[in-house]
Formats: C-alpha cells, sequence, structure tokens
C-alpha cells in the first residue's frame, strides 16, 4: 500500500480469495482535473489512488469454471496459463503468448470444452505495465456448453508479436487486423495483416493511449472550448 | 458521339503498373470499350463503391470480373470510421450512450443496451434495474429489430428492382420512427437507454399508440409475404444466392438471421436471456436453405415474433404505470427529468425549480452527477446481445475512473461481412448485390 493512501479511505484487499480477488495494481492516478506541477491550484495536488485490476484468483473458482480450467490445463500443461481471473462471473485466462494457437486449438477441439465461436479479439493498452503494455483479449463462445470465455495475452510495446490464431479461428482474420491496426499488435501468421479502418498509409495506432484524441478548439458566443482530450477533467 | 475523349475527360484510359485503368461514372461504357483497343483483356477488376447506392453506404467492394463472372471479390471498409471508441475514452460513463448510438444507426437502442448491460455488470448493479426499464428497454429493442429488418427488406427489394417492398417497408418503418420518437423524443441517435434504467417514463398515450400500432402491423406485415413468398422474379433472384451454410457460419463467426437460415436457431434471448427476455412467449424462426431468399424468410417471421413480445410489452406497462424507471441508487441514477416545453423536449421545469430554488443539496448532487459522473470499479466485461443483425458484443474496461478505459464493440456487420467473398466468388455481378444486401450490414457499425 502506498505512503499516499489517505486514511479515511477503505483499505484495499491484499490477499484475497474467488470473489474478491487481490487486486493488482497497473497505475497511480495523480492530483485531480489533469493539472501538473507547480501551477496546481486546485487543491488535489497530492491526491494518489491506485488504479488496480482484478488481480489472480486462487482455485475453487466455482461453476464450471474449474472443470474447464482443469481440463485445459491436463491439456496444454501448467504453464500455458499464467494465471486465471475470476471477475463479475467471467473467466479470464491469463495466456502465455507462444502457446496461445495450441491453447485455442484445444478450446475448440475437446469434447469438454468446445469453444466453437470466435466473438473476435480486442486490444487494451496499459502504458504504465512496463513490459506487458499491450493486451490482446479474446472472447470465445461455446454454444455446445452455453458458455463463454475470455483469454488475455499481454506482450510489450518493444515486441508486439503475438501469434495468429485465424488458422484456428477464421473469424479472427478481421478482428486481428482491427487490432493491428489500432494497437500496433503484430499477429504473426496472419494471412494479410493489413490496416482495415484507417487509411493503408496511416502513421501511427490510434487507439493506444499516448495517441492524441485530436480536435479542435470550439469557439461559441466568444467563449472558447478546447478539444476534450485537453479539456480540464476528472481523473 | 464521335470524339470519346472530349464527351467525358475521365473514361479515357490511363496506364498504371497494374494495367489499363479507367473510370467509370455511369453512361459512357462505349468510350471505356473503344479504349480498350482491338484484343481486350477479359480479365477486369471493378472497384465497386465506396460512393455506390447498392452497397448500403459507403462498402467498397473490390471484384476481379471474367465477363459476367466474379472470380474474386473483397471487401474495402473504414470510410465511416469516426473513431467512437477512443472518443468514448474522453466522455463520462452516461455520456458513452450518446456515441454507441450513432454506431449501427438501424439499430441504435441495441447499441445502448449492449453498452449500458456492460456498465452495469461492471458496477455490480445488474439485480438492482427496475422492472418497467427492462420491460421497456425490451419494448424498444423489439420495435428496433421490426425498423431494422424492415430496412434490409426494403432495400434489398429496391436493389432487385422490387420496387413496392421499398415503399411499403418504408412506410411501415415510419409508423416503428414515429412511436421512437414518441417515447424517447427523437427518431434516432436517442440515447434514450441509460447505465441503470432508461432516460424518462413513458408519455401519457403511449400506450393506445402501441396498440394502434399493432393492430396496423398485423395487418400490414401479411403484405411483404404475399408480394415476395412465393413471387416467381423475387425467387429467381434470391434462391441459391450467397450459399453460406453451417460449417461456414460457424468457422467465419457469423450469427444472426445469416446463421439461422441455415436451420440452426441459435438465438441469444434464448440460451442466454438478459432485460428478462426469458419472461417472454416468443419462436426463433430458421430456414433450410442458407441462401438470400432463407435470410429473407428469417427476417420477415422475426418481425411477427417480435411484434408478439411488443404485445406482452404493451400488456406488462399498462400494470407498472407510476412505477421507476432509473435504478435507486442515487449515486449512479441520472437526476434531471426530460419534458416537453413550448420548444420541444427540454429539461423538466419542475427539476430545474427544485435544484434552482428549493435545494442546495439538489444542485450539488445533480452538478456532480452531470459534470464528474459516476466511478465504476476497476475491472473487465463482456456482454452480448442478439441484434437484428447477430451477436452484438461490448467489452468494456474500467480503471476504476469516471471515464471508460477501453471500450469496444463486437458488431454483428462487422464480422458478417467478412462472408461476402465467400458469397460472391463464382457468381454472377448482379448476384453480388443480393449476396451482400441478404447480409445486411450497416456502415455505422462496421467502421465504428
Amino acid at each position: 500500500m502506498s505512503d499516499h493512501q489517505p486514511e479515511n479511505l477503505p483499505a484495499t484487499t491484499a490477499a484475497g480469495d474467488a470473489q474478491t480477488p487481490a487486486a493488482e495494481v497497473v497505475d497511480q492516478r495523480e492530483g485531480m482535473f489533469g493539472v501538473r506541477g507547480t501551477g496546481d491550484t486546485s487543491g488535489f495536488g497530492r491526491l494518489r489512488r491506485q488504479v488496480a485490476l482484478p488481480g489472480g484468483s486462487a482455485k475453487p473458482y466455482g461453476g464450471w469454471f474449474d472443470g474447464a480450467t482443469e481440463r485445459l490445463e491436463g491439456l496444454v500443461g501448467d504453464d500455458a496459463i499464467e494465471k486465471v481471473v475470476v471477475d463479475r462471473g467471467e473467466l479470464t485466462l491469463h495466456v502465455a503468448r507462444e502457446r496461445l494457437v495450441e491453447v485455442a486449438q484445444h478450446l475448440r477441439d475437446d469434447e469438454a470444452l468446445r469453444f466453437e465461436f470466435c466473438s473476435g479479439v480486442n486490444g487494451v493498452h496499459y502504458p504504465n505495465e512496463t513490459g506487458r503494455e499491450l493486451h490482446a483479449v479474446y472472447h470465445l463462445f461455446s454454444i455446445t456448453h452455453n458458455r463463454r470465455i475470455r483469454l488475455e495475452v499481454s506482450v510489450s510495446e518493444a515486441d508486439p508479436h503475438i501469434p495468429s490464431v485465424v488458422s484456428v479461428y477464421p473469424a479472427n482474420d478481421w478482428h486481428e487486423r482491427e487490432t493491428w491496426d489500432f494497437f500496433g499488435i503484430i499477429f504473426d501468421g496472419h494471412p494479410a495483416l493489413t490496416r482495415i479502418q484507417m487509411p493503408d498509409d496511416w502513421p501511427g495506432h490510434p487507439q493506444r493511449k499516448d495517441y492524441p484524441l485530436g480536435g479542435i478548439d470550439v469557439e461559441y458566443k466568444g467563449a472558447v472550448i478546447p478539444p476534450p482530450d485537453t479539456r480540464r477533467s476528472y481523473n | 458521339m464521335t470524339d470519346t475523349h472530349t464527351a467525358d475527360p475521365y473514361a479515357q484510359g490511363r496506364d498504371t503498373t497494374e494495367g489499363k485503368v479507367f473510370t467509370v461514372t455511369g453512361q459512357d461504357w462505349d468510350s471505356v470499350v473503344s479504349g480498350l483497343g482491338d484484343e481486350p483483356e477479359e480479365r477486369i477488376v471493378v472497384n465497386m463503391g465506396p460512393q455506390h447506392p447498392s452497397t448500403h453506404g459507403v462498402l467498397r467492394l473490390i471484384l476481379e470480373i471474367e465477363g459476367e463472372t466474379v472470380t474474386e471479390a473483397r471487401c474495402g471498409i473504414g470510410y465511416l470510421h469516426t473513431g467512437i471508441e477512443k472518443n468514448m475514452e474522453f466522455r463520462s460513463w452516461t455520456q458513452g450512450v450518446t456515441f454507441v448510438t450513432r454506431m449501427d444507426y438501424l439499430s441504435p437502442f441495441y447499441n445502448e443496451t449492449a453498452y449500458c448491460l456492460a456498465v452495469e455488470r461492471l458496477l455490480g448493479i445488474e439485480d438492482q434495474i427496475p422492472e418497467k426499464a427492462n420491460v421497456m428497454r425490451v419494448l424498444l429493442m423489439e420495435l428496433n429489430r421490426i425498423s431494422s429488418h424492415l430496412v434490409c427488406i426494403a432495400t434489398g427489394g429496391m436493389e432487385i428492382g422490387a420496387l413496392t417492398v421499398m415503399t411499403i417497408g418504408f412506410r411501415e418503418r415510419e409508423m416503428t420512427l414515429d412511436l421512437f420518437e414518441l417515447i424517447t423524443g427523437l427518431r434516432m441517435n436517442h440515447a434514450f437507454i441509460r447505465p441503470g434504467g432508461v432516460a424518462q417514463d413513458l408519455p401519457a398515450g403511449a400506450l393506445d399508440k402501441i396498440r394502434e400500432y399493432i393492430t396496423w402491423m398485423n395487418k400490414h406485415l401479411p403484405e411483404y409475404a404475399e408480394l415476395c413468398n412465393a413471387n416467381p422474379i423475387f425467387k429467381a433472384r434470391l434462391q441459391d444466392v450467397g450459399y453460406l451454410d453451417l460449417t461456414g457460419c460457424m468457422a467465419l463467426g457469423i450469427s444472426g438471421p445469416p446463421l439461422r437460415a441455415t436451420g440452426y436457431g441459435l438465438d441469444l434471448r434464448k440460451t442466454q436471456p438478459y432485460c428478462g427476455y426469458e419472461t417472454y412467449d416468443f419462436d426463433v424462426p430458421t430456414w433450410d436453405t442458407a441462401d438470400s431468399y432463407g435470410r429473407f424468410r428469417v427476417r420477415l417471421q422475426e418481425m411477427h415474433e417480435s411484434l408478439k413480445i411488443v404485445e406482452q410489452c404493451a400488456d406488462r406497462l399498462a400494470k407498472m404505470e407510476g412505477e421507476p424507471v432509473m435504478v435507486a441508487d442515487k449515486k449512479i441514477g441520472w437526476p434531471s427529468q426530460l419534458a416537453v416545453g413550448n420548444d420541444g423536449m427540454g429539461n423538466s421545469l419542475d427539476h430545474i425549480k427544485h435544484i434552482m430554488g428549493e435545494s442546495m443539496e439538489a444542485l450539488i448532487h445533480h452538478f456532480k452527477l452531470v459534470t464528474e459522473g459516476f466511478r465504476v470499479p476497476a475491472g473487465q466485461a463482456y456482454v452480448a446481445i442478439e441484434s437484428p443483425r447477430g451477436e452484438l458484443g461490448c467489452h468494456l474496461v474500467s480503471d476504476g475512473g469516471t471515464k471508460p478505459y477501453r471500450a469496444h464493440f463486437r458488431d454483428p456487420s462487422f464480422c458478417n461481412l467478412q462472408a461476402m467473398p465467400i458469397l460472391c466468388e463464382g457468381s454472377q455481378v448482379a448476384d453480388v448485390i443480393v449476396a451482400v444486401a441478404s447480409l445486411d450490414p450497416v456502415m455505422g457499425g462496421v467502421d465504428r
């Protein structure tokens, strides 16, 4: 726990069970309204708050989660799954990137798992999680067993390579292109990894957190309103 | 025309590394053919769109054709990308609704509901949503399914020359939009479904209008079946066109009417119910031909089923007068109410009087919720609902702040459009239009 944590705030859970998993700190909020340094007259300058995402859960996970994760671990070994997070009734498996295709293949083909429907991949950028800044999040749907599962793969900005799962789930073709376009995650083995939403010659990857939103000042009756990303706002 | 070059300067060919390129603008086929010389190449690559009326918005189809046969087909998308997901990261959770409603503009209530359900799961208030809000969400979604399918059938009919289907389709859609206008104040871009419930209660007289609508639709919906179902020209254009079987659908992640037209009745309203769908009586129509005609029949039948649900919603709402439509938690529920004034829908004067003249605390509360919004505990959620086009998924990530850390939508139009090449390759150019229309892609949703 940080020294800056005010006394009157409820303490964050140190060690968690399956229902309230131990939090994983990914960032720290400082101050308020985006003001920094000596110019801060907001009075919130020394406010520190941790940004903590739900961390790994311990067994038992509850419901069908235990059976499914055990089955998968039996098929691919313990080292493929780095972490299991159970949060808000959803199961997330953090998968080592070099084992992703193998895991996906078993999830699709094994009779007890049968996640035959892939709802695509989505990127999330955590710039302060050093070494694993970029996350690729896959959502799978088992129509046979009526279950949903989430796979998460993290890589660093310096080495943003993840093997493509298009060979297992052809539906992911455009989704991987979109994630490459917006986050710059390179899906090795994709049949044609090109930009899909932005123009072919676009520089940068717009959904990364360090990519500005852009926009121009709006003037109305003499008052000037800056674009949303440079506006004073709560953080 | 003797001198084709002066007639249309853009039609004259120019040589590129890829071969000779012509810009065809219509009624200039002669100049193109003459420009090809004596021994023209049979293989032509045609850019259809992005400004082509029958590609449903700004969709670009790249077709390689030999004579009349399409040998290769690809989609070019992104012409309507507006960065909605990025913009949402800079606005409060409630303001996010205003963005998502603009994505798939033919089914705005589905976008809003998927987003709100995901926010509610993150907040952990899924069980606290008032019953009336859920019924109103279902009512609006099913009305929206009817209006969306009507546009699909109407524009699809227009593209193959069935103009009456278009005129009556838009007639009925107009009645649906009138209901939206009555209930939400707007024909589109409603932002009516909010995290925690819906923006306001049903206005007076809305139930009577809904019942009138049901009577009208029961009378007029069968007209589509009479016009199309056994029409030999209609069937000749649609049957066996755009074939995609269950295996193909599963591999490509196709959901919605194209999947149900293969005979497999997957519907998230039945298998993973939300908003209380398990308490309504309705069937999931299927068809077994896996072609464009089957998709048309599935949509047609779905409108009847939706009408059944609308009727049940109206019955329930009649018994729910005065019940709350927003979550009881004052730290989440939107403080303001809307009312119709002299200049149209706006903030309720009673509420303004309360915060400006009666209660300082109410003013502070209003100000904090409207400017700062509420904080959502950190974590992620994925919620999928059955939109008129298939599985609409919303993946939300919160970092515990007042704004979404990341919002992503798995739009069914985007996924279904991946099937375009497999539907079109090997068919005639004219069938491409039918096949694409049978997927019913909405570019606002594809590009976001």
